[in-house]
């Protein structure tokens, strides 16, 4: 489902079409939430991040709310783009601190729909305090982790999410270090939703999305995406054309599995699913629930 | 696609046929599109566009359910189906050329 599938007679000038089989556009319905000026958008070729984006706007229609109601908040890195390429109320923020302008946007916008969109060494790496605190408070906001195990944007350095033995650039001999595993980090701090699919599981991704949108509380979806230009060369992995099969081949659906089973090692299975939806009273209940007393 | 036996409420479900729609010079070639069509509707062109990639073409057309997972695995917001509803004639058509590699059921 597209926000709106206006005839495309009326969105593309050209009167006479041509054969079926070469039938092109110039325009796309996701145009409508699309700054469409800024496209092709800067992804490099098979990155994962821009299908990451389609299932966004797919949810963001879904959720039937109007858009004006939505905010979206990215930090910096190759993810952080996003923010830019939506046509919606958005903040391009400074690095890892997307959920501190998430976090003041909700508490003076109670109304508004706050949807962080983020790399993982955005939110988890400089903005990971940021990130516990914010599931700590149950604030009601919505986060969006691009998980690609590496900083895309500066050229692939090592980010706490890389996996163990996995190459980057400042780990040349491969990864020494235990990483991150998000969707236990949120939940142990309280997180009321959360979710890992990779960016081969549009549907599901999009259902996840519209999911911890409606959600009262704060609520994470990790994807998993592939970052070809360095993640994939790096490894010898091929593009993220491979990645894509390899998520296919590997991945676990595991709805309702413990967080602490979901380390991610380098080339294995891949658990994903939904792991956490609870409801719980949020920063703001709280807050009014203070006041009465 | 010849059924066995035809369901008795055939007539009253219309099975959606897509058209595919291409926005070229967005296209970077990843072939995402192409790789997971459930339809096998698509393959990738000899032709390249403005930034030398190759961008993909609907070669089997009819076989297209409008499903929309083309549009939705787009990295690049390049490609788009819209539904067409003479499902009617084409079937026919489609029947008549006799596809050969039809596997599953099209309605
Ligand atoms: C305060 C500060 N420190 C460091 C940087 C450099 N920097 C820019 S993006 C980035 C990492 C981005 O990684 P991630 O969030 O995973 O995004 P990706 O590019 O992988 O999508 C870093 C370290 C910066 N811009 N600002
Ligand atoms: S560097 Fe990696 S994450 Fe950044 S656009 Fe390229 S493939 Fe995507
Ligand atoms: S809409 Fe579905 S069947 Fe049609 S071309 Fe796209 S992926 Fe294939
Ligand atoms: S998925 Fe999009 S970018 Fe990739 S080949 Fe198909 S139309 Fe081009
Ligand atoms: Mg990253």
């Amino acid at each position: 489902m597209s926000p709106s599938r206006t005839d495309s007679a009326t969105r593309n000038a050209s009167p006479t079409a041509p054969p079926a089989a070469e039938r092109t556009a110039l325009r796309h319905p996701k145009d409508l939430l699309l700054r469409e000026d800024r496209l092709p958008h800067i992804w490099c070729p098979t990155c994962g991040i821009g299908t990451c984006v389609a299932s966004f706007i797919e949810a963001i229609a879904e959720t039937g709310i109007p858009e004006e109601k939505f905010a979206v908040i990215s930090g910096i890195g190759c993810t952080g783009r996003v923010a830019g390429y939506v046509k919606l109320d958005s903040f391009h923020t400074t690095h890892g601190r997307a959920i501190p302008y998430a976090t003041g946007l909700h508490l003076a916008h109670p109304e508004m729909k706050v949807v962080v969109f983020s790399g993982d060494g955005d939110l988890v790496a400089i903005g990971g305090n940021h990130l516990i605190h914010a599931a700590r408070r149950n604030l009601d906001i919505t986060i969006i982790c691009v998980n690609n195990f590496i900083y895309g944007m500066t050229g692939g350095q090592l980010a706490p999410t890389t996996p163990h033995t996995a190459r980057t650039t400042t780990s040349p001999k491969g990864n020494w270090e235990y990483p991150f595993n998000v969707p236990h980090l949120v939940a142990s701090c309280g997180a009321t939703y959360v979710a890992r699919w990779t960016s081969l599981h549009v549907r599901r991704m999009r259902q996840a999305m519209r999911e911890a949108i409606l959600k009262r509380g704060f609520s994470l979806v990790e994807i998993i995406a592939p970052c070809s230009t360095l993640y994939a060369r790096k490894n010898r992995l091929g593009t993220g054309y491979d990645l894509m099969k390899f998520y296919h081949d590997n991945c676990e659906v595991r709805h309702g599995a413990d967080t602490k089973e979901l380390d991610i090692e380098f080339q294995q299975k891949i658990a994903v699913g939904k792991f956490v939806d609870v409801e719980k009273p949020t920063f703001l209940d709280r807050i009014g629930a203070g006041r009465k007393k | 696609m010849r059924f066995w036996r035809t369901p008795l409420d055939r007539d009253k479900f219309e099975c959606p046929h897509g058209q595919v729609f291409i926005i070229v010079e967005r296209c970077k070639g990843c072939a995402f599109c192409v790789e997971y069509c459930p339809r096998g509707v698509l393959e990738i062109s000899e032709k390249f566009n403005k930034k030398g990639y190759h961008y993909p073409v609907a070669v089997r057309e009819g076989a297209c359910v409008d499903c929309n997972l083309c549009e939705v695995i787009c990295p690049e917001f390049a490609i788009y189906t819209e539904c067409r509803n003479e499902c009617a004639e084409d079937e026919a058509a489609e029947e008549a050329s006799a596809q050969p590699e039809g596997g599953e059921g099209t309605s």
